[in-house]
């Protein structure tokens, strides 16, 4: 079993999240993942946004960047590059990854940079009071859309598939073992991986939309889950409802940091700086 | 495209000048996007750095390339960015954040004329108070103002310098006469490269943000065997991690700025020219000061005491400099492409000793040394 407190900042508990937030059950799925491969702690760089799910950085006890608001990847990316022997992971919201941050995830993804992005995706701008997002479902109501969004909502897993992602899940809180496994195998994808993690909040989410309490609302995630193998017989409203999961895309393309080495070696230069 | 700086002499640009400057500073990243008049800049390093093992990115829009030098910078990497006017304005959130997280690194604005898109291809100085204010809250910043190609040389390795040894973002403010004029460099045979201060002592009892006397913290890079640490844009304590008490908070945003104030006679520096026994004093920087240079010479030869105060760091503010001459001369002419940003500085730093008067121009051309002759007899 994890020895989670081998990884966290203990002192700064308790974790600022909600009572039934999800976010926590990331986190823990995160450490798992990393103890499974075996990393060593100084190797990781942990890098997030601004939200409820970039307060992530501030509990582990890797080189942790708590950036400017969807700006976590910009930040990445310089790390990466200077370092390409850390292992960075980016801690994300659907706020903070796809909406302030839009521009950057797609371009991320498009150049094919060996980062792992665990995108937190609550349907809501949590941290500031429960505002719409670009993931809230139509029809679900927000502080910002009293009486429903209309506006159609992102698929953050075709999105980031379109844009070139190697590696794309989707997974839900209400599986806490399957969605460590995926994350396990984003981190040790060489190139861009995302995983998509449903999370409720009941707090923001949950009480505008009387979605219930925490449990109820993992037991929806739960009902609603539908295996990728399985989308092909649902119906498009079928489809609409459900939450699909799974691998989407695990391809292999050349990756940015190895493509830049290769430059290095051909303009005679020697590359990155390695550990200290 | 510069060839390799192999030879102490070159004729170049301010732009390239910047870029091996750069290099000089020992630069191992830099992260931009294109804009007009700063993209050789980009061009330039596009092709010296991969031959260095450094790292030329890209990136999508302005802001990802500010978040890519911090980030840069904090895995230990010397980083730069260039940009004009608009990318000057996108990046403004993250020089903040690395004023606060105390990130060293350099941002080059080649000035156009503004507000807004502007005039791309013509210069202005009309970014002097964003330089300073652009990003919000109290923060310190560093601001240095070359006035020619070899300045710009001298200047950028300074701006690294000054970063490194202060954990600070130092921004350098080229205008666009001094980004495409071509002349001479000179490069120094000895150059003085500053690295930042490691900490010094271990990972165990090592906090990142702490209070020193010098005011600035030993600072470990991501990577670094037993350094973990946490960086973070929210107000935070020695530790680095966020804090909402008073205490703590205002210790903390009194440290950052205190740290310039402190060491404020290292990093701000003038050059003077015919100030000795001035009775009138022009007060000009960048592109600006070489005609007022002129424009005092001839002053000189038709018999006025003129001289030139001229301000190679822009901020913080040469506010005694100014004070003193201005209990010497009865007036100081301030020629500036932009509305009067910098005289009214000098205006408040003169405290009524002498007459200010600003000579404004933003119609996109350079002001010339008979504008500023005329004043000077005028004045």
């Amino acid at each position: 079993m994890t020895e989670y407190a081998k990884y966290l900042r203990l002192e700064k508990f308790p974790l600022i999240w909600c009572p039934g937030c999800g976010d926590g059950i990331v986190l823990k799925a995160i450490l798992r993942a990393i103890d499974n491969i075996g990393l060593n702690k100084d190797e990781i760089c942990m890098v997030s946004g601004i939200g409820c799910s970039s307060r992530t950085t501030g509990y582990v006890d890797v080189n942790t960047l708590h950036t400017t608001h969807g700006r976590a990847l910009t930040f990445a990316t310089g790390v990466k590059m200077a370092r390409p022997d850390l292992n960075v992971i980016v801690v994300t919201g659907d706020g903070d990854g796809t909406a302030i941050g839009g521009n950057h995830f797609i371009h991320a993804a498009r150049r094919n940079i060996d980062l792992t992005v665990v995108l937190y995706n609550n349907w809501i701008y949590g941290m500031t009071g429960g505002q719409v997002s670009p993931a809230t479902p139509v029809g679900k109501k927000a502080s910002t859309a009293v009486l429903g969004s209309f506006e159609p909502n992102f698929d953050i897993v075709a999105l980031a598939s379109g844009a070139g992602a190697t590696f794309v899940a989707r997974e839900t809180v209400a599986r806490p073992v399957v969605l460590e496994k995926l994350i396990e195998k984003a981190i040790r994808k060489k190139g861009f991986s995302l995983v998509e993690v449903m999370t409720p909040c009941p707090t923001t989410f949950g009480r505008r939309n009387k979605a219930g309490d925490a449990v109820e609302m993992v037991e929806f995630l739960k009902e609603h889950s539908v295996p990728l193998a399985r989308a092909g017989t649902l119906t498009a409203e079928q489809r609409d409802e459900a939450i699909v999961t799974g691998v989407f895309v695990d391809v292999d393309r050349p990756e940015y940091t190895e493509q830049y080495a290769r430059l290095v070696e051909k303009c005679g230069g020697r590359p990155a700086a390695r550990a200290v | 495209m510069s060839a390799r700086a192999e030879s102490p002499v070159r004729v170049m640009s301010g732009n390239e000048a910047c870029a091996e400057g750069a290099l000089a500073a020992r630069l191992r990243f830099f992260a931009g996007y294109p804009i007009t008049p700063s993209s050789e800049i980009a061009e330039d390093l596009s092709v010296r750095l991969p031959g260095v093992g450094g790292v030329f990115l890209q990136m999508e829009d302005e802001i990802a390339a500010m978040g890519a030098v911090i980030g840069a910078s904090l895995a230990g990497a010397k980083a730069m960015t260039a940009t004009s006017g608009p990318g000057f304005s996108l990046k403004q959130e993250n020089i903040g954040f690395a004023c606060m997280a105390e990130v060293p690194c350099v941002i080059v604005n080649v000035q156009r004329g503004g507000p807004s898109t502007g005039l791309p291809t013509m210069p202005a100085q009309g970014d002097v108070m964003q330089a300073r204010w652009g990003t919000h809250g109290d923060h310190p910043i560093i601001v240095l103002v070359p006035n020619s190609v070899a300045e710009t040389y001298e200047l950028t390795v300074r701006a690294f310098n000054l970063s490194e040894a202060y954990r600070t973002p130092v921004i350098l403010l080229l205008d666009e006469i001094i980004a495409h004029v071509n002349e001479k460099v000179h490069f120094p045979e000895k150059l003085e490269v500053v690295d930042r201060k490691g900490p010094d002592e271990p990972p165990a009892t090592y906090k990142p943000y702490r209070h020193t006397p010098d005011m600035v913290p030993p600072m470990a890079t991501y990577g670094r065997a037993g350094y973990r640490f946490h960086v973070t844009g929210l107000a935070h304590d020695d530790t680095g991690f966020p804090t909402n008490d008073p205490e703590q908070i205002d210790k903390l945003n009194r440290r950052l700025n205190g740290k310039l104030d402190l060491h404020r006679d290292a990093i701000v520096e003038v050059a003077r020219h015919d100030c000795d026994d001035a009775e009138l004093a022009v007060f000009a920087y960048g592109s600006v000061a070489r005609a007022a240079h002129q424009a005092v010479r001839e002053a000189r030869a038709k018999g006025i005491r003129a001289g030139l105060l001229r301000p190679r760091t822009l901020w913080p503010f040469a506010d005694r400099e100014v004070r003193e001459l201005a209990g010497r001369v009865r007036t100081i002419v301030v020629p500036e492409m932009n509305l009067g940003q910098m005289a009214h500085e000098v205006e408040w730093a003169a405290r009524g000793a002498c007459r200010v008067i600003p000579l404004t121009r933003v119609d996109g051309l350079p002001i010339s040394p008979a504008q500023i002759l005329g004043m000077i007899e005028k004045a």
